[in-house]
């Protein structure tokens, strides 16, 4: 895999979210991703940098454009030092929220993108990595 | 303060929404649309988010929030110009905006509304159902 751009955005606020969702769209637009595609990334961007800033705070995105396999994508990095997420099974499943949401966050997001993946330490924090396809379904 | 602009129209409220909804926005907006159907007695409100390109699930939760509110204060919700992408990507996220009403356009958002609240459309038409009228 190689990586040809990378790029680091820092999300503190809510205002911070709308930049950055632009950002997501500029990169997704760059490599020629579809309208839906790029509407799915950027949803799925938008709950996720909002996971962010409601339970840790806030927290820094990695946005990378990516090459594997002669397929070209976007990756993006959500890192956070909040409290964690102590059953991560059980925060991705549909309908399970420990604030006031829908719960469709985490399982939702991870419909929406080809790949999806969590780590996390309760205490120290959670990286969630996501990899859409400029051709991905 | 950012504001969306709440035009009245008739018996109705109409939203255009032109820009991507950020918290704060929505938030304004919710409370906004609910004060002016206490303040108008507003029978129905139109939500036109044809220019919108992302709706995740806060989004679509203060359009649900919206349309139960207005409900509570009797008025129907409609919201109309989804763009494709969009709804594709609010189906497979999970969201489906239950008990919100949906058009297409602003045209037959209208059409709904009016059948929605029971107002007649023209002065015409409601002579023409009206009952007869008493000879005296």
């Amino acid at each position: 895999m190689i990586t040809m751009t990378k790029d680091m955005m820092e999300i503190v606020r809510e205002q911070d979210v709308v930049p950055f969702r632009n950002r997501v769209k500029e990169l997704a637009t760059k490599i020629g991703m579809s309208l839906v595609n790029q509407t799915k990334l950027i949803t799925a961007a938008s709950e996720l940098v909002r996971n962010m800033l409601k339970y840790a705070n806030g927290g820094r995105v990695t946005l990378e454009i990516i090459s594997k396999n002669g397929q070209t994508g976007i990756r993006l990095t959500f890192t956070d030092e909040g409290p964690g997420i102590p059953d991560i099974q059980q925060a991705m499943q549909d309908g399970f929220s420990t604030g006031k949401s829908l719960g469709l966050g985490l399982p939702g997001t991870r419909r929406l993108v080809n790949e999806f993946d969590i780590k996390s330490k309760v205490g120290q924090g959670t990286a969630v990595t996501v990899t859409h396809w400029k051709n991905g379904r | 303060m950012d504001r969306i602009p709440i035009l009245k129209m008739g018996p109705f409220l109409l939203v255009t929404i032109q820009v991507d909804l950020y918290d704060r926005l929505a938030l304004n907006l919710e409370n906004d649309l609910i004060t002016m159907v206490s303040k108008t007695g507003a029978r129905g409100v139109l939500i036109d988010i044809s220019a919108v390109t992302i709706v995740d699930s806060f989004m679509g939760r203060i359009l649900g929030n919206i349309a139960s509110m207005s409900r509570i204060m009797d008025a129907e919700t409609v919201v109309v110009g989804m763009q494709p992408a969009v709804a594709i990507t609010l189906v497979e996220l999970g969201l489906t905006l239950q008990g919100v009403h949906t058009a297409l356009n602003v045209e037959r958002g209208m059409d709904l509304l009016y059948q929605k609240t029971d107002i007649l459309l023209h002065q015409d038409e409601e002579e023409e159902e009206a009952p007869e009228q008493d000879p005296e």
